[in-house]
């Protein structure tokens, strides 16, 4: 077990700006992210989603959402930004190049939209061994002006040095 | 459902608003088993470039022959959330709206190993309605292949449909 499996149980919060390694409070003076038209436009072109409500103002407001509508993985930028000071965090023991993302599960209250300004709580949720490999379990509760929006879990497995086969 | 707008396309489902999306599948129309139309995506290096600009996921497996191999990977391979990315659009073009995705959900069993080549690789994606709830859910079980190997495995959404 290369994890610190002291750390289940401990969180992370990520908006905009976050220094790499420095948790902080829940909610506690961070900067939301703020997602912008250009890149829910970006994301959706780099998935091939040609989707007008991702691309197109008017068919966004035509379909009843206040701006562009973001794709169902966009909200992996902040799950991901959330658990960065997690794997920065020399205390949990992660090597970031022997990591592979396992499972991932996205539950959706209101789909993402340009405009948003997203603070994403990340938890650790599990940290356990398995055929040589350890696999960590982290939750994320992404909200935008206290409003819950989306609920994202991973699973990543980080590789044992034995074992090279994912 | 209304008579189809004249500037559609014509593969796409008739109805919904004017400048909005195409009308959802209806709820009560939808069977179980039903079969939603098959998709398939070209993954190349280029594709990953894009990818990890996009999501901000630099991580160096995703564009670095040298490291991949370094800690045991055949080569570069693609993000798992590209993956799911793209396997998911077979049912956000099916609803026609990205919002009606409740659920998402995807298990990477296998990578997606990308060649430094033009051609890539040829992610398959199939689907099916498994499952029909109240509140104009359902769930829809999705498969991506490489080939004959299963890269996604568990991969599903919940939809609301009209």
């Amino acid at each position: 077990m290369g994890l610190n499996v002291e750390y289940v149980g401990r969180t992370y919060t990520a908006g905009a700006g976050m220094a790499p390694g420095v948790p902080v409070a829940p909610g506690a003076g961070v900067e939301p992210f703020l997602v912008g038209r250009q890149k829910v436009r970006e994301f959706a072109t780099a998935v091939g989603d040609t989707n007008p409500l991702s691309h197109d103002l008017d068919a966004a407001r035509a379909a009843g959402y206040p701006d562009l509508v973001a794709p169902p993985t966009f909200a992996i930028i902040l799950h991901f930004a959330a658990m960065d000071p997690a794997f920065a965090d020399p205390g949990l023991g992660l090597d970031y190049s022997r990591l592979v993302h396992g499972t991932q599960e996205f539950h959706y209250r209101r789909p993402i939209v340009a405009g948003d300004a997203l603070i994403a709580v990340a938890t650790i949720e599990q940290i356990r061994a398995r055929g040589g490999h350890d696999l960590l379990t982290v939750r994320a509760d992404i909200e935008a002006a206290g409003e819950h929006v989306v609920t994202t879990r991973s699973v990543v497995i980080i590789r044992g040095i034995e074992q090279d086969s994912p | 459902m209304t008579s189809a707008v004249p500037d559609m396309a014509p593969d796409q489902p008739e109805g919904g608003p004017p400048g909005g999306p195409p009308a959802p599948p209806l709820w009560a129309e939808v069977a179980l088993g039903q079969v939603l139309p098959q998709q398939s995506h070209r993954v190349t290096r280029a594709t990953l470039v894009r990818y990890a600009g996009a999501s901000g996921d630099f991580n160096v497996i995703h564009w670095s022959s040298r490291i991949a191999q370094s800690v045991g990977l055949p080569d570069v391979i693609a993000h798992g959330m590209l993956t799911l990315a793209l396997a998911g659009r077979i049912v956000t073009d099916w609803v026609g709206d990205p919002g009606r995705v409740v659920e998402l959900t995807g298990r990477m069993t296998a990578p997606v190993v990308v060649p430094d080549d033009d051609l890539g690789v040829i992610l398959d994606v199939s689907a099916e309605v498994t499952e029909k709830r109240a509140d104009r859910l359902v769930r829809v079980a999705i498969q991506a292949r490489v080939g004959d190997l299963r890269v996604l495995g568990r991969a599903d959404a919940v939809l609301r449909l009209g």
